[in-house]
């Protein structure tokens, strides 16, 4: 592994100048924007959030569901009497006692009907309307927070994995790595490549940013493999950069279409955002305090089981919160019922707000950004609406 | 820089030139070696594809029927083939391009391939998949692009990816005879076969355009029971009208009404403009001149879409001089690129086990961003330079430079100095003539020669 000194020492070796390379001109940063830190994890492929925070309150829950979301007779921790949280999401019911963990339920961007995860994913992340078409949605609205926050450079906000996150796209510079990649070379290699790529900005800054991202962070080796694994290495990444110079960071965890076998499938993901959540507290420290966590998905899923033991796309989902920042151990914003008048389209769960709200007024209390450029220029076409009040 | 019109076709059209077989001397032997890219005779059909679907249907349905361990390995068997279809697929795909002299026909089978994207949801439709590859695009990129459009959107994988299958006519006998169950129109297809797939977004068709496509196309049907049908009682009844014109009438003709539909969007002006904007910022710029668009879309309007016609004056014009190295090899171009500029064929390929082809090409793909089979929408993948060298991807990029020639031939690696000559063709910055030979072994050599700008960029 290549590191800072051994890379000047190569620098010396073959004779160059170390102020002449542009590696060394890196790494002097801006003031940062702030103390608070904000993390937003996209569930890609429609998280059923009425499994996930099952009103088992409601009584006619139980006409719609027998085998799925059957509240605490069936497992689940009684959260405040008429929520329980399912039993495979337990090791976050510390969170929720510490007032770390909140949700808001019936949530939903402003896609409607299609049900498509590739657009409802689409439009999540662009933070838009649907006034545009899917294609001329250019950009994220994390990427456009950049560009209405003080004192941003490339680190303030960070791609975490393989996948470059369409949220954070844009104008705005923002860094992007994944927790597993390395850089495999010598120090004599290294410095040859340098040399190589000296005159290609593409090459030369992605080479740059890939080689001060391997040295400051270590080796991300992390013993296990699998999903789970994966998951927890997404949190712990994250986490090494908010403690350093990053403000703002996005991830994914996939695997919630559970059309079949909705049991097995969700016991998976839910012990994806698990770990990634707790490997992000626990990396974070004493950041965690200055953390809010949004976990967001496309949209929620059918109110019915399917006869595959599963559920179908549907609409209002549920949005997590999670964080030392907010003030949780808290249901925000209403429950909409279940009667068959209260259903949408008669089948999924009537979406009650914006789920983008909740996004803007935690941009709101973090960074300060005002409620206009919030409404026009981030979210534009949101109406913000009044302050759930979800940050403490 | 001193080079021909071999290393530039060679490297900008092709995958690069390899120390073991010449590059195309001229624009005729350019166009020519197309034709080495159509479908082989052991190509995957969907009736093998549906075959090896109902295979899984039934070792699955027998094992939950009856759990005995006789079944439980049957099944097991059967959905572990299934499962390294893909794999082998693109084994497959990068023997074919490694071995390919000219490089260009696999090149078109990227891009068309791409053009007409489909992905496989499940290990069920993953032989589907690469028979939608065989069966209509290799027979069809030598030919004309009206060909492929019907082949391509009217194919078994098509007609599943993007939902055609379930698509109804509102008005057919068979939903008016099911009142109580939600059927109805699915616009998916139609919308992208004008949007991604002929005319592109900005052309002026509107929503009522899409749904009566949507409408024509009703009655084509796929299930791996029954495999392809067009049912009349699916079909949307009455004519539609399309852009203007209309197709069906009275007398509906099933699928000759939707190749005449399809046809004649294919051979409108935007069809033309769309596309030869597309096969420009492929092979050219990502910001193609206006010129080499304009000669492209003239000669594809004059010749009703006849490819060959076009790719000529992609091959002869001046911009593919002058726009080298403007474009970054996808992960995919980069894999067979480098594996001929080792001097390794195809057949080696053959040899590795399962465990060789995660490590040196399926795990590699996904580290650099492009999985292979699974881009993230039927609009395929990126064309921007900036798309596929993010830090994490380029580090892949690098790591694999470094490892996959070791160990793919760790007593045959090729002389840097060498290598760097049958490489490049003289095309290569001084820079990296000036780097290579201060390797500290062949083996960073060779991976400074992978890893270079210059030969990630084409």
């Amino acid at each position: 592994m290549l590191n800072r000194r051994s890379f000047l020492q190569a620098a010396t070796l073959l004779g160059c100048s170390a102020a002449a390379h542009p590696l060394m001109s890196t790494m002097t940063f801006a003031a940062a924007p702030g103390e608070n830190r904000l993390v937003v994890i996209i569930l890609r492929g429609a998280m059923d959030g009425m499994d996930a925070i099952q009103p088992y309150g409601d009584p006619m829950l139980r006409q719609y569901r027998r085998e799925l979301s059957v509240g605490p007779e069936n497992g689940a921790l009684d959260l405040d009497g008429f929520y329980a949280l399912h039993p495979e999401l337990a090791p976050l019911m510390p969170l929720w006692k510490a007032g770390e963990l909140a949700f808001a339920h019936a949530v939903s961007t402003p896609y409607r009907d299609k049900r498509s995860h590739f657009d409802g994913q689409d439009l999540l992340e662009a933070g838009t309307g649907n006034d545009l078409p899917f294609d001329r949605q250019q950009g994220g609205w994390l990427n456009r927070l950049l560009g209405q926050m003080p004192g941003v450079v490339s680190e303030t906000a960070y791609s975490v994995g393989v996948e470059q996150m369409k949220i954070l796209s844009g104008k705005a510079p923002y860094l992007s790595w994944a927790p597993r990649a390395n850089l495999q070379l010598t120090p004599q290699a290294q410095m040859l490549l340098e040399h190589v790529y000296h005159d290609d900005p593409l090459f030369r800054d992605a080479a740059r940013d890939a080689t001060e991202i391997v040295a400051e962070t270590g080796d991300q080796a992390m013993a296990g493999g699998g999903p789970g694994a994966d998951a927890k290495a997404l949190g712990q990444f994250a986490a090494t950069r908010l403690n350093a110079e990053t403000r703002i960071a996005a991830f994914s965890i996939p695997g919630w279409d559970s059309h079949a076998g909705q049991v097995a499938t969700l016991t998976k993901a839910f012990e994806r955002l698990c770990g990634s959540m707790l490997s992000l507290r626990e990396g974070l420290g004493q950041n965690w305090a200055r953390t809010t966590v949004l976990v967001m998905t496309e949209f929620g899923r059918t109110v019915r089981e399917n006869g595959s033991a599963g559920t179908d796309h549907g609409t209002g989902g549920a949005l997590l919160m999670a964080g030392g920042a907010i003030k949780g151990g808290r249901a925000f914003g209403d429950w909409p019922g279940l009667g068959e008048s209260d259903l949408y389209a008669d089948r999924d769960l009537m979406p009650v707000r914006d789920i983008r709200a909740y996004a803007g007024w935690a941009m709101h209390g973090l960074f300060g950004i005002e409620r206009q450029k919030i409404e026009q220029v981030i979210l534009p076409g949101l109406d913000l609406g009044s302050d759930p009040g979800m940050l403490a | 820089m001193s080079f021909g019109f071999s290393e530039l076709a060679a490297i900008r059209l092709g995958f690069g030139l390899s120390p073991l077989m010449p590059p195309a001397p001229d624009v005729d032997a350019l166009l020519a070696g197309v034709a080495h890219a159509g479908p082989l005779p052991d190509a995957m059909t969907t009736e093998t594809a549906r075959a090896m679907t109902l295979e899984l249907r039934d070792t699955r349905r027998a094992r939950e029927e009856d759990k005995s361990e006789a079944n439980e390995e049957a099944f097991q068997i059967v959905n572990t083939r299934m499962g390294m279809v893909p794999i082998y697929d693109l084994r497959d795909r990068i023997a074919r391009a490694v071995d390919d002299g000219v490089g260009f026909g696999e090149r078109l089978v990227q891009f068309w391939a791409d053009h007409f994207t489909v992905i496989s949801a499940g290990s069920a439709t993953h032989p589907l998949a690469v028979a939608f590859v065989d069966e209509a695009i290799r027979p069809h990129i030598g030919g004309r692009f009206e060909d492929m459009f019907f082949a391509a959107d009217t194919h078994p994988m098509m007609l599943t990816y993007l939902n055609q299958s379930q698509s109804k006519g509102p008005n057919s006998p068979f939903v008016k005879n099911r009142p109580k169950m939600e059927l109805g129109l699915n616009e998916n297809l139609a919308r992208e076969a004008m949007e991604l797939h002929s005319l592109g977004v900005d052309a002026g068709y509107s929503q009522d355009d899409v749904r009566q496509l949507a409408e024509l196309l009703t009655g084509m049907e796929y299930t791996a029971n029954l495999g392809f049908r067009y049912r009349a009682d699916v079909a949307e009844p009455g004519a539609e009208t399309v852009l203007g014109k209309s197709y069906g009438g009275n007398r509906r003709g099933g699928m000759e009404d939707i190749r005449t539909a399809l046809t004649d969007i294919a051979r409108r002006p935007e069809t033309a403009r769309y596309l030869s904007r597309k096969l420009a910022v492929h092979f050219v710029s990502d910001d193609p001149g206006e010129d080499l668009v304009n000669e492209l879309a003239g000669v594809w309007q004059e010749t009703q879409g006849d490819l060959p016609s076009v790719y000529r004056v992609l091959a002869t014009h001046p911009d593919l001089v002058t726009n080298l190295r403007k474009k970054v090899r996808q992960p995919f171009e980069v894999i067979v690129a480098a594996l001929r500029a080792l001097g390794v064929n195809g057949g080696r390929l053959a040899d590795l086990d399962d465990k060789q082809l995660r490590r040196f090409f399926w795990g590699p793909m996904i580290a650099m961003g492009q999985p292979w089979g699974k881009p993230t929408g039927p609009d395929g993948w990126p064309e921007e330079a900036e798309s596929w060298i993010a830090p994490q991807m380029l580090a892949a990029r690098i790591n694999w430079t470094m490892n996959m020639p070791r160990g793919l031939l760790p007593r045959q690696l090729p002389d840097p100095r060498e290598m760097l000559i049958s490489t490049f063709g003289g095309t290569q910055s001084a820079q990296l003539s000036w780097a290579v030979p201060k390797a500290e072994s062949a083996a960073e050599g060779v991976a400074l020669i992978l890893a270079s700008n210059d030969f990630n960029r084409r």
